[in-house]
């Protein structure tokens, strides 16, 4: 309760407080969500009941939950951080256990109208607990060992459980949101330093176990890295993916092959076209200029909530919303890297482009709590 | 817990520069992706555009080159033709009429012809190439390929087609290619073959002869490339090829001289309308000619035949596509009787001295069995007997012996039987017994059978190929097995030892003297055709089977209706090197029509081309040379070692 006592008063109240919500990152949402409308319609072969009518709907839903997030007090969320944290795990043990089989790996709970899954809930739910105790921890002892090891600790017990599904690329947002969240928080220098040596360690660990007794990762990943470093070795194969969607993110060109002449994604060679690879046909369609002004609107995304954090005086909505940009920027930037060919194929969504409900409402969520930071934040001089 | 405002201050501070920190960091990260992108969509857009365009990435069949076949001297009897054809892809080329309307201003299509494509184009798969003309002119070719781009989704191939340079001389022993078809692959001969080369449409396969039953040898394996096409069909570039193994060459036993002379002389008599005769090497079995007439032209099938050609064919007296010395079975007549005099000496029932009385005919219950002499022969012993061709003799000694011996020593002696031969719808022939006729007939075998059989008529029947094998066995006393390839890939093929026969010598030696008897005594059947050249004597047997039982001349009746003339014989009588057996198809009697045919061939082979006219009996020298001067022959040339490549 850091601030309660001094600005309380100069927070807005009542439902009049909705005037205060940050438009500009609103509309750049509906904005962004509206683009992946028109792809999804465009992959399904100008078909809208496929993908982009769901998809529509979910939005809707993401919306009134973007809403009703924001207009609940952020000191109330902070309250519920950990809470959310617990049940995010208590479902991630659930699909460890009793998930249902999804593209060889359990990664949902099927409540009926959507599949949920955990592992999107918990990138959300882990920034928010990480911030609700650098919120709560005080300042000095941010680079306290003791107290940096307990992040650490808070950050591994989802990542495990991700990877268990497995689920390696969920599991790489989850370090690195959470890396981001403690960056922010002020943790010292030092320990990144010496997470990035133990890093490259890891790595060389990773290669060296290769093939013995010990490998450390599944066969399948150690693939997806071969042909993420030599794509060109296996054009018909497991380079498939990648190699197809260079090719259609290339062909492209400056302005594109137009609105539904992509054909890269009309002749099917694109895989996953609707999710994780909607970026390519975007690219393809709308050419150089359509890839850029998605990337500016993130790049807005980003900077909205930079600002709004920047003059939020409030330690836990401005790491909050810091928090949440940074894993919004860690999905596109993973998503488009991957399809770019810069980094390997991991399964990371187009952030509210591409197709697939958790993602969506998560991120809806994690808007809302963004937009709670930017109403409830202390107003006026202190 | 509260915060003093000056770790408010702080921490504000803190976040603020690492917020700033951060947001700088993506902000150039999305520089980075902005520049990648920048990079690929601008910079490297033309590749990729270009590899969009290659993008179907197809593997495509390599079909491997069809193996040679050739003659026992290295002659070519069927070769592989560079052949200029244009395939079709749909997919590629969008509107398929027009584009096939723009062809044809290019190409002359023949309407039928493109109405089948259209068909095909349309029947498989879009992507799939469909061959739209074939055996395009250079001109052709050279139009379409400068055309290119006005003919979306066309793209001329360079293929190879089968060509028999020998043409109808080989056609029933080679056989001929033609394209797989639906038939050939649900219930015909490749119907468990899984090669994908199979798929290929018009993939050529062969249909009969020796190029049906080796086609797994001729045919090889395929290979396969990779390939990256772009939106227009056209090959942009390969991936990656795998060469496939040719096909193995083929080296038959057969001499295409002595084919192409056995072809001529064949049907070279007005009597001699539908005939067919077999000529093997007695020392290793090798067939050195087999031949049928009227023959065909195979490379027709190949291009494709036209209705009328077709028609044609289908005369059913002469029956041009049946390959009679190998798929025809007739009755042997008297050149059986070989046979049953081995089935009765070495039984026991008669001795070699004895002697039958001939009347003209034989007795049994209330039926006359004649002799074709109806005069009679008097007092007949073996050689008697082979010499007139007496028929009693046989009637007494074949129901003397019965006929389970009978054909028991016709299978000794190679009638009745399979060869293993690479020849197509090989007739067994037929050796008739008891037990046969019981399940066949569901009659019981009487008597009078076993007469009719002793003489080479009734049920027993032998095609033109197993009664030279049979010469060839009497000759050596040997189970002298008729082979047909030689070698393979330039492996010679083994020879099969062959196994002695286990007949008595003194036996045997009896009947070739009858057999030469026939041919070189004024009293012999085949007097007309003996050979007097010194060292070169002939030894045979001439039959003449019924096709009907009603006594007439045979002037008097219709074609179809009279007898077959057969003759068998060997080369030369004191140390045989050649046996060989004609039929002619309704010719009449075999001493008149078969017999001079036979000789003929026998001294084509014995002198290596032909023979001198003092090979000939003074009086026919001068028809004879008449005769050779009319027989159209091949230019030797097409018969040296390397003939006919191309």
């Amino acid at each position: 309760m850091s601030y309660l006592e001094y600005t309380v008063a100069r927070v807005p109240t009542g439902p009049g407080k909705i005037l205060y919500m940050n438009w500009a990152l609103l509309v750049l949402i509906i904005t962004v969500a509206c683009i992946g409308f028109v792809m999804l319609f465009s992959v399904a072969g100008g078909n809208m009941s496929t993908w982009a009518e769901p998809q529509i709907q979910r939005f809707l839903i993401g919306l009134g939950i973007l809403f009703f997030v924001a207009m609940v007090p952020i000191w109330f969320w902070r309250n519920m951080a950990g809470f959310a944290y617990a049940a995010s795990i208590l479902l991630l043990l659930y699909v460890e256990f009793l998930g249902v089989e999804g593209k060889g790996a359990q990664r949902w709970i099927d409540l009926g109208f959507m599949r949920l899954q955990p592992s999107e809930l918990t990138k959300i739910t882990l920034v928010m607990l990480l911030v609700a105790y650098y919120d709560w921890l005080d300042i000095k002892k941010v680079s306290n060992p003791i107290w940096v090891l307990v992040p650490i600790l808070l950050i591994l017990l989802p990542t495990f459980l991700v990877l268990r599904q497995p689920d390696l690329g969920t599991a790489l947002l989850l370090v690195m949101g959470g890396a981001v969240v403690m960056f922010l928080a002020g943790v010292h220098w030092a320990y990144f330093g010496a997470v990035a040596a133990l890093g490259a360690g890891t790595v060389a660990a990773v290669f060296t176990s290769r093939g013995t007794g010990w490998q450390l990762l599944q066969d399948y990943q150690y693939r997806r890295i071969d042909t993420f470093l030599n794509p060109a070795s296996d054009p018909l194969g497991a380079g498939y993916h990648i190699t197809q969607s260079q090719i259609a993110l290339g062909s492209g060109g400056w302005a594109g092959k137009g609105f539904m002449q992509g054909t890269q994604s009309r002749l099917n060679f694109l895989p996953e076209k609707h999710t994780d690879f909607i970026f390519t046909t975007l690219a393809e369609e709308f050419g150089f200029l359509g890839g850029i002004s998605l990337l500016a609107l993130y790049g807005l995304i980003i900077f909205f909530c930079v600002i709004s954090a920047v003059s939020n005086r409030d330690r836990f909505g401005s790491l909050l919303t810091l928090g949440i940009a940074a894993t919004f920027f860690l999905f596109f930037a993973v998503n488009m890297s991957m399809v770019m060919g810069l980094a390997p194929v991991v399964g990371v969504p187009l952030p509210l482009v591409s197709y697939g409900g958790s993602a969506m409402l998560v991120l809806m969520g994690a808007f809302g709590l963004a937009q709670s930071a930017h109403i409830h934040k202390p107003r006026g001089r202190a | 817990m509260k915060r003093s405002p000056a770790d408010i201050t702080e921490s504000t501070r803190r976040i603020t520069r690492r917020g700033l920190i951060l947001g700088g960091t993506q902000l150039a990260f999305m520089g980075g992706l902005a520049l990648r992108m920048r990079f690929m969509q601008v910079e490297e857009a033309e590749k990729y555009s270009l590899l969009a365009e290659e993008n179907r990435i197809n593997l495509r069949l390599l079909p491997p080159a069809r193996g040679l076949i050739f003659d026992r001297n290295g002659a070519t009897l069927a070769e592989n033709e560079q052949n200029y054809r244009i395939v079709l892809v749909r997919e590629d080329a969008g509107d398929v009429d027009d584009v096939l309307a723009r062809l044809s201003r290019f190409v002359a299509l023949d309407p039928d012809d493109l109405e089948k494509a259209r068909k095909e184009i349309f029947r498989r798969s879009p992507f799939v190439p469909v061959t739209i003309a074939d055996r395009l002119t250079w001109e052709e070719f050279a139009e379409v390929a400068v055309n290119g781009p006005a003919l979306p989704g066309v793209t001329p191939e360079v293929g190879f087609s089968r060509v028999y340079p020998l043409g109808g001389d080989f056609a029933h022993l080679v056989g001929y290619v033609g394209p797989v078809s639906d038939f050939d692959l649900t219930r015909g001969y490749l119907a468990s073959d899984e090669d994908p080369l199979l798929q290929i449409p018009r993939f050529q396969v062969g249909k009969s002869g020796v190029e049906a039953r080796l086609e797994h040898g001729l045919r090889g394996q395929a290979g396969n490339k990779q390939i990256e096409v772009n939106a227009v069909g056209r090959v942009m570039r390969e991936l990656g090829r795998t060469e496939g193994t040719p096909g193995a060459n083929l080296q038959l036993t057969v001499d295409s001289m002595l084919q192409n002379y056995m072809q001529v002389r064949l049907l070279a008599d007005t009597a001699s309308q539908s005939a067919s005769a077999a000529l093997i090497d007695i020392e290793n079995g090798d067939i050195l000619a087999v031949a049928s007439g009227p023959s065909f032209d195979p490379n027709k099938f190949v291009r494709g035949i036209s209705n009328t050609d077709y028609q044609a064919l289908q005369d059913e007296q002469l029956r041009p596509q049946f390959s009679k010395a190998t798929q025809g079975a007739y009755p042997p007549g008297s050149t059986f009787k070989m046979v049953t005099a081995l089935a009765a000496l070495e039984d026991g029932v008669i001795e070699l001295d004895e002697t039958v009385y001939c009347p003209g005919f034989r007795e049994l219950g209330d039926r006359k069995f004649h002799c074709w002499n109806r005069g009679g022969h008097g007092k007949v012993d073996l050689i008697t007997s082979l010499e007139q061709s007496c028929d009693v003799y046989y009637y007494d000694i074949a129901e003397r012996v019965g006929i389970e011996k009978i054909s028991a020593m016709a299978r000794r002696l190679g009638l009745g039987q399979r060869f293993d031969l690479p020849i197509t719808g090989l007739h067994p022939g037929l050796t008739p017994t008891k037990a046969w006729k019981r399940e066949h007939r569901d009659e019981d075998w009487l008597i009078g059978d076993t007469l009719n059989s002793g003489i080479g008529q009734g049920f027993v029947l032998a095609t033109p190929l197993q009664l030279a094998v049979m010469a060839a066995r009497l000759a050596t006393g040997q189970a002298v097995l008729p082979r047909l390839v030689k070698s393979v890939d330039g492996v010679e093929e083994p020879v099969a030892a062959a196994a002695p026969l286990g007949l008595t010598t003194s036996i045997l030696q009896e009947i070739r003297r009858g057999m030469f008897r026939v041919v070189n005594r004024r009293s012999g059947t085949a007097y007309s055709s003996r050979i007097v050249a010194e060292g070169m004597e002939m030894a045979g047997k001439t039959g003449t089977s019924q096709v009907r039982n009603v006594v007439v001349r045979n002037e008097d009746v219709p074609w179809n209706q009279r007898d077959h003339a057969l003759f068998v014989c060997y080369a030369p009588f004191d140390k045989p090197r050649y046996a060989c057996s004609v039929v002619v198809e309704h010719g009449g009697g075999g001493s008149l029509v078969a017999a001079p045919v036979a000789r003929d061939i026998m001294l084509q082979a014995l002198y290596g081309g032909k023979p001198p006219l003092a090979a000939y009996p003074t009086a026919q020298r001068g028809r004879i040379q008449t005769q050779q001067q009319k027989l159209a022959l091949r230019d030797p040339a097409s018969f040296a070692p390397g003939a006919n490549r191309l």
